[in-house]
């Protein structure tokens, strides 16, 4: 599969050609061309800001539909904890999850053990101190694409521990095994997802060769068919809950941190917020931190586009919750880190950004884009399609796109014609000149 | 013939709040342009206390920078009091930034210090009254003209 696969894809139809989602976009990935929008694909970090900001909903991920599930004789829903908050008046998680098994799931197992367990793992990787500092979480995947195209300096700040969703799908897959006596193969495990960014995922995961999920169901798809299931359990909920306050914080944003057990930490949301941290990190303006959780979506995981409650609503909900739970029910039994929940592979940078492969013909290249920049109006209208003039005059460079794509220069140009024209149609040839000449003598 | 970008950004004086602007634009053009991280880093942080000193003391002033694919030299240019004593300045934890400055977290000491461990070369010119101009220069390893 390609290595910048994602998870968001375009509804032509749909599509307007309008600059919302271009200028909006923290890579500068979308560009308008014919009329429609078309995502550069190595530059996309799949943050979800695009489907948050279009207008016409044309812009949309692709989770894996409910049936999808059919495909294995035991399937196992791994609910995220953002899904708690998605519920009125809720009292008890194991409502929720005796719901999910309600309608088709064999087993439930919940990602916030996942996470209790990468917290710890977390404290003692951190206590080992062979991670530069600050370092940063690794648990959102936008944030990760982010750094992999934008930060080359923090790719080894990145904590190179696996997701609690894989966390969690290793410790389902291994318990439904035991249990079961099934061969790993006939044992599915989807993620009850509230984002699109783990669908890529899960389909092109970074730091690990495969993913240990099969698949992605977003929350806003089981929506309906749970809350239908829970409403109609009639007071038969099955005790499945074993995850404490720990686990289940990690929804918002300051959740993974707090489990840290150390106030040394910052911790930001929302993808504009994220870049404007990791600058100042890149510039060795936080000394004194030891650990930042950035999250691409406002609020959290609970920000997620396949969420369906207003975000700060789902974290007030979700902060109820976790009130009378224990701290934490999941802990390693080993002293050392476990392999299995580490990454393989470093975090590397992608320089998809860089005007040319070279530091000389990039020079070139930004002389001649700076020289066109000059020349456009400095509006950034985005009517050429591209996020802004300097973006323009770059596509420009890169044989992308024209000057023309720009409707102030286009116009330049008609008025050039037109007064042209306007002097063509004044010209009165004299047709008799050498004639008149001739008159005269 | 190696060919050079020159880029200029005027740094205001009254608004800290824009301090950082200059050398943040700076790095991202470096990193657009493909430079090692390492160069790139370095230049960022030194320009960056410069700058935050030309707002400090001396009411914002000028950046001239020179791009070529083997050095990135900075002047930083400001008209303000000029440092009276260079070889205190350059002291780790020597500052005269006032208390108000102090209180936001500035005015530590480092600027100058800083400045010196981040680039490979650097120079002061400074006259009473008349005002500083600081060059650091950070060459770029394997690219020679």
């Amino acid at each position: 599969m390609d290595r910048f696969f994602h998870s968001v894809t375009l509804d032509k139809d749909k599509c307007k050609g309008c600059t919302n989602c271009i200028k909006r976009c923290p890579t500068e990935a979308i560009r308008v061309r014919d009329g429609k929008a078309v995502i550069m694909s190595e530059r996309c970090i799949d943050c979800s800001v695009c489907i948050r900001v279009c207008p016409y909903h044309a812009k949309k991920a692709r989770p894996d539909p409910i049936e999808s599930i059919q495909n294995f004789k035991y399937k196992i829903a791994l609910p995220a904890p953002t899904l708690y908050g998605q519920f009125n008046n809720l009292d008890d998680i194991d409502t929720v999850l005796t719901g999910l098994k309600k309608i088709g799931f064999d087993h439930v197992f919940e990602v916030s053990r996942g996470a209790e367990i990468i917290s710890e793992a977390t404290r003692r990787v951190m206590s080992e101190g062979k991670i530069r500092k600050p370092v940063i979480s690794s648990a959102c995947p936008a944030v990760v694409r982010l750094i992999r195209v934008r930060f080359p300096d923090l790719c080894e700040n990145v904590l190179p521990l696996k997701a609690p969703m894989e966390a969690a799908a290793i410790m389902a897959k291994r318990e439904a095994a035991e249990k079961t006596g099934l061969p790993m193969s006939d044992i599915g495990v989807f993620f009850i997802t509230p984002c699109a960014a783990k669908v890529t995922d899960i389909k092109m995961p970074i730091g690990i060769d495969r993913s240990a999920v099969d698949g992605a169901i977003a929350i806003s798809d089981i929506y309906p068919a749970l809350v239908g299931a829970m409403n109609k359990l009639d007071g038969q909920v099955e005790p499945l809950s074993h995850s404490g306050i720990i686990g289940v914080g990690w929804a918002g944003i300051g959740g993974e941190s707090a489990a840290l057990l150390n106030e040394q930490y910052l911790a930001a949301d929302g993808i504009e917020n994220v870049i404007k941290v990791l600058e100042e990190l890149e510039d060795e303006r936080f000394s004194e931190l030891d650990f930042i959780e950035l999250n691409a979506c406002p609020g959290g995981c609970v920000g997620g586009v396949f969420t369906v409650e207003n975000p700060y609503v789902a974290r007030a909900r979700i902060q109820k919750l976790r009130k009378y739970l224990p701290v934490s029910c999941n802990h390693l039994s080993e002293e050392e880190v476990p392999s299995q929940l580490k990454w393989t592979s470093e975090l590397e940078f992608a320089p998809v950004l860089n005007l040319a492969d070279n530091v000389v013909e990039a020079m070139e290249r930004m002389t001649k884009a700076q020289t066109i920049a000059e020349s456009l109006p400095g509006l950034d209208c985005g009517s050429c399609g591209a996020p802004s003039c300097r973006a323009l005059a770059e596509d420009i460079v890169l044989g992308q796109a024209k000057e023309s794509d720009c409707i102030f220069k286009m116009r330049e140009r008609i008025q050039s014609i037109a007064n042209q024209l306007t002097e063509i149609e004044g010209y009165v040839p004299h047709p008799s000149i050498s004639s008149k000449e001739g008159d005269s003598q | 013939m190696s060919q050079t970008i020159h880029l200029h950004y005027d740094v205001p004086g009254d608004d800290f709040t824009r301090a950082g602007e200059a050398s943040g634009m700076v790095k991202n053009r470096l990193k657009k342009l493909g430079f090692p991280s390492d160069a790139v880093r370095r230049v960022a942080i030194a320009m960056y206390e410069g700058e935050i000193n030309m707002v400090i003391h001396a009411n914002g002033g000028v950046a001239e920078i020179d791009i070529a694919p083997d050095r990135i030299d900075i002047q930083l240019i400001d008209h303000g009091p000029g440092i009276p004593d260079v070889e205190k300045a350059m002291q780790e934890g020597w500052s005269t930034a006032p208390d108000n400055v102090r209180s936001l977290g500035f005015g530590a000491g480092m600027g100058l210090p800083n400045i010196k461990k981040y680039t490979d070369e650097m120079r002061i010119d400074t006259e009473i009254g008349k005002g500083t101009t600081v060059f650091m220069t950070v060459f770029v390893p394997g690219k020679s003209s």
